[in-house]
C-alpha cells in the first residue's frame, strides 16, 4: 500500500479525474473531500463490506425454510 | 429460453426479460443476467434467479409491502449508470437473508436491487443513510427494537 501524509487542505489525486482531500482533522476523526467523475460509486467500506456479506448469506436460503417463510405471508 | 431455477425447477423464460447487472452484485460480480419470478402467486415473495447459474437465487420482496416508510435516493452515478430517465420506471427490490427460524428472517434495507425497468438494466446500490442497515427484520419481535 502506498503511504502519503498530508496535512489539512491537502489533497492527493488518483489518476487525472479523482481528487481527495483532507477536509478537517478533529482528535481520531479525519474528514475527506472526495471529488470523482459521477459514475464512480463512492461509499463506506464497511457498508460495502456488509453488503457482501449478506448477499452470500442470502443466497444460501433452503427451499424448506422459504416455504415456511411464505405460507406465513399469504398476499393480502 | 429455458432455465434451471434454484427453487422453481426448470422453467421458460423469454430472454427479453432477462435483467442486466452490468458489474455483476457484490460477492458475485461474475453474475450479469438474471430474471425476476414470482415464487407463487399467492405470496408477495420473488425469486432473483441467476440465468447462468441455477444454484443461485436470492428471495426478493418489494420493500413498500413490509415497510412502508422506506425511502431511497437514487444517486447520479446509479441515475447514469442505469440511464433512468424518469422515476416511473424504476423497480426497487430487497434482497431477504432467509433465517433460521424463518420468524428471524431480515431484508437488507441498505444494498436495495435498482431496476430500470424500461432497457431491464440493474444494480444493487448501497444507501448512505443511517436509518437502514443489511438486516432489518421482516416480522415483529417479541423482544428488543426492529432493525
Amino acid at each position: 500500500m502506498l503511504v502519503l501524509s498530508r496535512k489539512k487542505d491537502q489533497s492527493i489525486m488518483i489518476g487525472e479525474d479523482i481528487e481527495i482531500t483532507v477536509i478537517a482533522i478533529e482528535g481520531e476523526q479525519i474528514k475527506l473531500g472526495i471529488k470523482a467523475p459521477r459514475s464512480i460509486d463512492i461509499q463506506r467500506k464497511e457498508i460495502f463490506l456488509a453488503i457482501q456479506e449478506e448477499n452470500k448469506k442470502a443466497a444460501t436460503t433452503s427451499i424448506d425454510l422459504l416455504k415456511q417463510l411464505t405460507m406465513t405471508f399469504p398476499k393480502g | 429460453m429455458k432455465i434451471q431455477t434454484r427453487y422453481l425447477g426448470d422453467i421458460e423464460i423469454q430472454s427479453e426479460k432477462i435483467i442486466h447487472f452490468e458489474n455483476g452484485i457484490p460477492s458475485f460480480l461474475d453474475e450479469k443476467k438474471f430474471i425476476l419470478l414470482p415464487f407463487d402467486e399467492s405470496t408477495p415473495f420473488y425469486i432473483l434467479q441467476s440465468v447462468t447459474t441455477p444454484e443461485l437465487g436470492f428471495v426478493v420482496i418489494s420493500p413498500f409491502d413490509f415497510f412502508p416508510d422506506y425511502q431511497v435516493d437514487l444517486n447520479d452515478s446509479t441515475i447514469e449508470a442505469l440511464k433512468i430517465e424518469k422515476e416511473a420506471d424504476v423497480a426497487l427490490f430487497v434482497i431477504l437473508t432467509v433465517q433460521e427460524p424463518f420468524t428471524e428472517t431480515t431484508a437488507n434495507l441498505q444494498g436495495p436491487v435498482v431496476i430500470n425497468t424500461k432497457n431491464q438494466q440493474a444494480k444493487q446500490i448501497s444507501v448512505n443513510d443511517q436509518h437502514y442497515c443489511t438486516k432489518h427484520h421482516l416480522m415483529p419481535q417479541a423482544v428488543g427494537k426492529e432493525g
